[in-house]
């Protein structure tokens, strides 16, 4: 059998990309899921704040992920659960296997890839230390209260202000943790403010910005304490700074990274800065016919922008395998001052209707400030800004127009108003 | 009354027993920890050395080199990834050069076959990362990288089921010399045997002396190294030493049978023998002393960090021979023990049938061990396997492409684990880039499917590791 | 004058609510802002998301929240509440676990088909 699209991954990304091909014509499509149901991270997500943009009310998790699913009955996707894409092939073959099916190959005319991300762990940022039990990825942690139901400890430091550790914090709190504090070895908060104002401040566990963990102990195989440090500006730690936590867990909420193993099977340029494939305007990557979007691409702050970009792919992988191949020039989009990345990295202004839509982060806060374009050293187009973080993903739209007069590269640069 | 009892089932343990279990024998193994190879045989750098460091006309020199002989053939028998990838001793100075000759010389004389001195321009088209500094190589072909627990639980899992009995949780406290033999107090039991053998690794000395003298004293030295993700495996096809000086063997840089890199360990005295922690102090020399060999490690892939204990001692050869009549030590085994493992084994068989002990070979003994591996299998395997127990078809571990199948296979086997880091050492689930953040709430929950137990007690790793706390809306009190 | 993070979207707006000024609001972006602003300071309220106990799904767990912030005081009240509900699957995302939970007016709901 071979089908038009195949969509591996069905967590928010792939789950808009289907339907969007789906409404944009296709009716071959096949969503690859590894979990028993789709949804993906978002059912461990139970908290609210998701779909403002995109439903303008607020939503949890899963409940974000349910309106997607039930858009599913009524097309023809069919969605194959508990299967694990192996392999992608240079010729779109998706090699994958579960325990109904087997071991199955099935062809495809376009691949969206939307694996999602995984977690950067204790080893990636290499604490030293005891080995003991009580160390968890914030995401993990969440999976057993959230899913399974129980509690990974009592009293718990976090390191890393990101979005699922300061969650975490509120949850085990309301579930009777004890938090100690969270501790951010930048100097500012990677998560979102709001996150800060009703994780953190409203049950008073401190943060500790320009700190760091610089020991884990161990007292019968379980994690008996941490202790933290402060970081000078190379975020060395700074001795005789140290202070002690008696805790029995540590969470780490230490950044995501794209999961792009089946990216990298089918030989597709990754890129450094986003440790994604490198995808244009409509979100392909060098490979033809092959689409990524959503956190495989790079990691997104709102599920909502997730959504958008991967009906954005969905409709583009309709596009190719109805109408044929996307062509023209390409602009290489470059970051400039103050800027870490940027998503697409290739822009064909022939592909682009009425505006490309680029997403970038900053590397550092910002207050009242400029988003500067430019191409070849001529500034073509200035965004204002009141604020912008490290935690919080920037966007703009250069519109058709300025893509025509820009000659070969852009450039995108932050500074200050 | 047993025929023999083993103290301690790391790697040369389980060697010992699984070369006995050969034989009509009864044999006991204990071992304190909850599963085996808890020891140096856990964290190490999984090397088989060729053999031509250790002096020559030393026990270490001989059972090195037979060691590596038998490496190969063995892990195909049991089933234990390896992989002869050969090894480079890299020279930087004139001085070196002529410690590589000199190891040359050695190695010979140790009977180490196929070696060759290279030039600096030999070692870069076999190594294009090493640094540009190296100036010479001793290039040793039959030197290899293992899977160090699966060695021992390969060993282990044989010889129980030849019909050796394994006890863990067992801590041997005391042994008195009885008429027959020997009475020791393990755990809360008490057995008789007529021969002890003492593979009690960095506790081998404690044990000695439970019968006889101090003759030697362990001297623990911690090693620290970082394991890096896949996409550094590039960085070394062989195993990259650097030249022995005083300070020890150097840091090495070597592929893993997983496809990672392995980078360390340094030598520190460590006054805590049981404590294998890391520093950041330990780490960053083992990263500035890789880098003398591979400049270009990127260290943000590192994947994990770890800390293994040598049981050095202040003797300079391994400490093999009978301490008391019957009482056999295997002790103060430090590198290179892993590849020396199955020689001992055959020389603890040996120097007991010199004591005394009647050999009878088994009529047919177990011999071989068999391990399904999905990702190793081809696509028309993978559909015979998973039409055979559909389990090979759940993908549980997504880093290492490993089945829950093969976790079922391990919670099932010889030696079954009991801990989320037993099933990691037997089927490979968490060794990868997420180090288990994604299957480990699924490994806790198929062990405890599997065994039958609360999965609040389920632990990580050795007894106390619990993993969950306590369960939600139980109605329960605040902490 | 009081200083608040704004928390009704991700945006995060620093708001500044004069109390003595009938509670009047700048820095908001949005009309929400000023009535969030407004309430954190005479009424503060927040969304509960938690989980309760299902029998007769895969999962043991199903995921709940309250249809509608509750006085922030209460936060730890409705999760005792929540210790003895057990629901029994299926159950439909939006049906009502506890109706005018603690007589907050608002319900707890189920935020997942299960």
């Amino acid at each position: 059998m071979k089908y038009e699209l195949i969509v591996i991954g069905g967590g928010p990304a792939g789950l808009a990309a289907a339907v969007s091909a789906y409404q944009n014509g296709l009716r071959r499509i096949a969503i690859i899921e590894r979990d028993l149901q789709a949804g993906g991270i978002l059912n461990q997500c139970i908290h609210n704040g998701f779909g403002l943009h995109r439903f303008h009310e607020e939503l949890s998790g899963p409940e974000y992920a349910g309106r997607f699913i039930d858009m599913l009955p009524g097309t023809s996707i069919q969605l194959f659960t508990d299967t694990m894409g192996l392999e992608i092939t240079k010729d779109k073959r998706v090699h994958c296997v579960s325990a109904k099916q087997g071991y199955q190959v099935y062809e495809a005319e376009s691949i969206v890839l939307a694996m999602g991300c995984r977690e950067r762990t204790r080893g990636a940022i290499g604490i030293p230390g005891d080995r003991p039990s009580g160390v968890f990825t914030a995401g993990a942690a969440q999976r057993y209260l959230n899913i399974e139901g129980y509690m990974v400890g009592r009293r718990v430091l976090i390191l890393g202000s990101g979005d699922i550790g300061l969650i975490m914090a509120r949850r085990m709190t309301l579930e009777g943790a004890k938090v100690l504090a969270c501790v951010e070895v930048m100097p500012y908060s990677c998560g979102l403010s709001r996150n800060i104002a009703q994780c953190l401040n409203d049950f008073d566990i401190p943060l500790y910005l320009s700190h760091t963990v610089t020991d884990i102990r161990m007292k019968n195989g379980r994690l008996s304490g941490c202790t933290v440090s402060r970081v000078d500006e190379k975020r060395m730690p700074v001795p005789g700074t140290e202070m002690d936590f008696d805790c029995d867990t540590l969470l780490l909420s230490v950044g995501l990274i794209p999961e792009n193993e089946l990216t990298r099977s089918a030989g597709i340029e990754i890129d450094r800065r986003t440790n994604g494939p490198v995808v244009h305007e409509n979100m392909e990557t060098q490979m033809e016919g092959v689409f990524a979007c959503g956190n495989v691409v790079h990691v997104h702050d709102l599920v909502d922008y997730v959504s958008a970009e991967s009906e954005r792919a969905g409709r583009a992988a309709a596009q190719y395998v109805l109408n044929g191949e996307a062509s023209g020039e390409c602009i290489t989009l470059r970051n400039g001052a103050c800027v870490s990345y940027t998503v697409p990295q290739l822009i064909r202004p022939d592909n682009v209707e009425k505006a490309a839509e680029v997403f970038f982060r900053v590397n550092r806060i910002f207050s009242a400030s400029r988003v500067s374009v430019y191409s070849n050293d001529q500034l073509i187009a200035q965004y204002k800004r009141e604020h912008m973080a490290p935690g919080e993903m920037e966007r703009i739209q250069l519109p058709k127009a300025l893509l025509d007069k820009a000659d070969g590269e852009i450039t995108v640069a932050c500074e200050e108003a | 009354m047993y025929d023999v009892a083993i103290v301690g089932c790391g790697v040369i343990g389980a060697a010992a027993a699984y070369y006995l279990s050969m034989y009509d024998l009864k044999i006991l193994v204990l071992e304190k920890e909850n599963d085996i190879a808890m020891g140096a045989t856990r964290a190490n750098s999984a090397i088989i050395h060729a053999g031509y460091d250790p002096e020559p006309g030393t026990l270490m020199a001989r059972l090195n080199v037979r060691g590596c002989e038998m490496a190969k053939d063995l892990c195909y028998k049991l089933s234990v990834p390896y992989r002869q990838c050969g090894s480079l001793v890299l020279a930087f100075s004139a001085a070196e050069d002529e410690t590589v000759k000199m190891l040359y010389d050695r190695g010979v004389q140790n009977g180490v076959k196929g070696m060759m001195i290279l030039t600096a321009e030999e070692v870069h088209e076999m190594e294009p990362q090493v640094s540009d500094q190296v100036t010479s190589a001793l290039y040793a072909p039959s030197a290899g990288i293992v899977n160090p627990w699966e060695y021992a639980l390969a060993f282990a899992e044989v010889a129980v089921l030849n019909g050796v009995e394994l006890y863990r949780n067992s801590e041997v406290t005391d042994i008195r010399k009885t008429e027959k033999g020997f009475e020791i107090n393990a755990g809360k039991n008490t057995f008789e045997s007529r021969f002890v053998i003492n593979s009690a690794g960095v506790d081998s000395a404690f044990v000695h002396e439970m019968v006889a003298d101090r003759s030697f004293t362990v001297k623990p030295s911690k090693g620290s190294y970082y394991l890096m993700d896949k996409c550094e495996c590039a960085r070394a096809n062989h195993v990259l030493f650097q030249c022995p000086s005083e300070k020890g063997k150097g840091v090495l840089v070597s592929p893993t049978v997983h496809g990672n890199l392995i980078v360390g360990p340094d030598a520190e005295p460590s006054k805590d023998m049981h404590r294998v922690n890391t520093t950041a102090a330990s780490l960053s020399y083992v990263k500035s002393a890789a880098a003398k060999s591979v400049p270009g490690i990127d260290y943000r892939n590192a994947i994990r960090n770890f800390a293994g204990m040598r049981a050095n001692t202040d003797q300079s050869d391994f400490v093999i021979g009978f301490a008391a009549p019957g009482f056999l030590d295997l002790a103060g085994i430090k590198s290179p023990g892993l590849t020396s493992a199955p020689a001992i084994g055959e020389e603890a068989v040996k120097l007991l049938k010199e004591a005394g002990l009647e050999l009878v070979p088994k009529v047919s003994p177990v011999q071989t061990r068999k391990k399904l591996r999905f990702k190793e299998l081809s696509e028309d395997e993978k559909c015979a396997a998973i039409a055979k127990n559909p389990l090979y078809g759940r993908v549980i571990c997504r880093c290492e492409t490993i089945t829950e199948g093969e976790i079922v296979d391990a919670i099932r086997s010889p030696i079954p684990p009991v801990s989320v880091d037993g099933i990691k050492r037997r089927a490979g689930t968490g060794m990868g880039r997420c180090q288990g953040g994604f299957c480990g709430p699924r490994v806790l929950e198929i062990l405890a499917r599997e065994l039958e137990i609360d999965p609040k007690q389920v632990l990580k790793d050795q007894a106390g590791s619990y993993i969950l706390a306590d369960e939600t809306k139980t109605g329960g009190m605040r902490v | 004058m009081k200083e608040l993070i704004c928390i009704v979207c991700p945006k995060g707006c620093r708001l500044k609510v004069d109390e003595e000024n009938g509670f009047k609001v700048t820095g908001n972006s949005c009309p929400r802002g000023a009535e969030y602003g407004k309430n954190e300071i005479s009424d503060p309220r927040r969304t509960v998301t938690s989980t309760v106990r299902i029998s007769g799904s895969h999962l043991k767990r199903c995921p709940v929240r309250t249809s509608s912030p509750i006085p922030k005081n209460m936060m730890f009240e409705l999760m005792d509440a929540l210790n003895s509900v057990e629901l029994h699957s299926p159950v439909k995302r939006g049906e009502v676990v506890i109706e005018n939970v603690l007589g907050t007016g608002s319900d707890v709901i189920v935020t997942r088909d299960m």
